[in-house]
């Protein structure tokens, strides 16, 4: 039942999380502040620190206490921990811009239901080592912030017309206010899915010299 | 089995302890990560309160600057009992900001006025001049209205028009001579009618109510008072 447990930390440890087991696109982890903040590219890059944040220090926190948690209260235990995290964003925010609390609303108190998060606990920082645990976390963490980042660039030049809210195209840009709504973060959600989708298919065929185009 | 040794240590020992961990050992653990993580929370609250302090005190204050155009400097009041009370500084839900100029005399009052829009609470700050009567504008604190449609209120040339709106008292009846109300897109006939924009009435009529709510309450009471804190200097 034990794989083999590598501490060892390559380059995969790090890329893994923002190609192949990226939290969004790949493993579709945390739809919540996926779609519900990514408005705007400033709102996106802050949600995507915040968590990456949170990820990093309980991942450490998790590796480093894990070997004297009793496996019957783990999940409590790493809750506890993330909600810690999440709470010092939650007042650092607050310091840093009053206007930047008030667009991220509740979704800050909201990472701590973040699966991604707790699933990183579980399933990665339990097992490995603190460094090997932090390299992992930092490219899950940026996997996710460009994810969001992603998606909120495409929705505000649409919707806004602007990008980080320096207006791009000037006054005649009528905005396509459905990008900015809900609907909007479903939209170019698929888009994105589609393209990542799109690559990886491409990436097969090449590799096995098109034999297998019809085999998904 | 071939794992590497460490690891499979940990896993016979969870294997074995399973069905022994004792409560206490899980009582401790428990008890130790929340005793750190209160520490870490109390800390960080600590550190940041100041800065979080500072930026409520510009935010309101720039607020503030943009309802009472140039005031300056302003003082905190409360109104309790019927009783205008200078508030301390630090203190509480301060209600009532008057906004002095740089001669130290007044130019209007500013108070924070809030009601149920479209998503949630929209709260507002709005300037009242004493001297029209009137309400001269309002700045939103707060708000999660639909981007494009209800926050128009802050941004439509047409509904900031509708400003200033009238809120004479009626000194008999101690209540406004007119309720300010929200009224149909285009249908505004007097000054105290708020004319809401069309695809966003739900957020103009929440407007419309909050400054009605909070003008209700806090004018009557606050007009005796007016000539006291005329100037800066003249109130204690």
């Amino acid at each position: 039942m034990s794989r083999p447990r590598d501490n060892t930390i390559t380059m995969e440890t790090f890329t893994e999380g923002l190609w192949k087991e990226n939290p969004v696109f790949v493993m579709l982890l945390g739809m919540c502040p996926v779609l519900a903040v990514t408005n705007s590219a400033i709102n996106a890059l802050a949600m995507g620190l915040a968590t990456m944040f949170v990820l990093l220090a309980s991942s450490i926190m998790v590796s480093m206490f894990s070997r004297y948690i009793p496996k019957q209260v783990r999940i409590a235990t790493y809750i506890v921990i993330i909600a810690t995290f999440v709470t010092i964003v939650d007042y650092v925010i607050q310091a840093i811009s009053l206007d930047l609390y008030n667009a991220l609303g509740a979704f800050i108190q909201l990472i701590v239901a973040n699966c991604m998060i707790l699933g990183r606990a579980e399933a990665y920082a339990s097992k490995y080592k603190p460094l090997k645990a932090i390299v992992n976390g930092l490219g899950m963490g940026l996997g996710f912030t460009l994810a969001l980042l992603s998606l909120g660039v495409v929705r505000e030049i649409l919707g806004a017309g602007s990008l980080f809210g320096i207006s791009l195209f000037g006054d005649q840009f009528q905005p396509w206010v459905v990008m900015v709504l809900p609907a909007g973060g479903f939209l170019v959600l698929g888009t994105w899915l589609l393209l990542f989708d799109w690559i990886k298919q491409r990436q097969i065929v090449l590799e096995t010299g098109g034999k297998e185009t019809h085999a998904r | 089995m071939n794992a590497n040794p460490v690891n499979t240590k940990t896993v016979n020992n969870h294997a074995a302890q399973q069905p022994q961990t004792p409560s206490s050992h899980m009582i401790a653990v428990l008890t130790g990560i929340a005793m750190l993580s209160g520490f870490l929370v109390v800390l960080t609250a600590q550190v940041t309160e100041p800065m979080i302090a500072e930026n409520q005190r510009v935010a309101i204050e720039a607020a503030i600057q943009q309802v009472i155009p140039g005031a300056v400097d302003n003082k905190k009041y409360r109104l309790s009992d019927g009783q205008l009370l200078l508030v301390q500084k630090g203190s509480k839900d301060p209600l009532i900001y008057a906004g002095y100029n740089a001669n130290g005399e007044l130019l209007g009052i500013a108070a924070e006025a809030g009601a149920q829009g479209y998503a949630g609470m929209v709260n507002l700050l709005y300037g009242y001049d004493p001297d029209c009567q009137c309400i001269r504008g309002f700045k939103v604190l707060k708000m999660a209205e639909t981007p494009g449609l209800g926050d128009k209120i802050i941004s439509d040339s047409n509904f900031q028009a509708n400003f200033p709106v009238d809120a004479t008292v009626d000194s008999d009846s101690g209540k406004l001579a007119n309720a300010i109300t929200t009224v149909k897109n285009g249908s505004k006939k007097n000054s105290w009618e708020i004319d809401a924009i069309s695809g966003a009435t739900v957020t103009s009529r929440a407007v419309g109510k909050a400054l009605n709510q909070s003008a209700q309450a806090i004018l009557p009471d606050l007009l005796p008072f007016i000539e006291r804190i005329k100037y800066k200097e003249a109130e204690q």
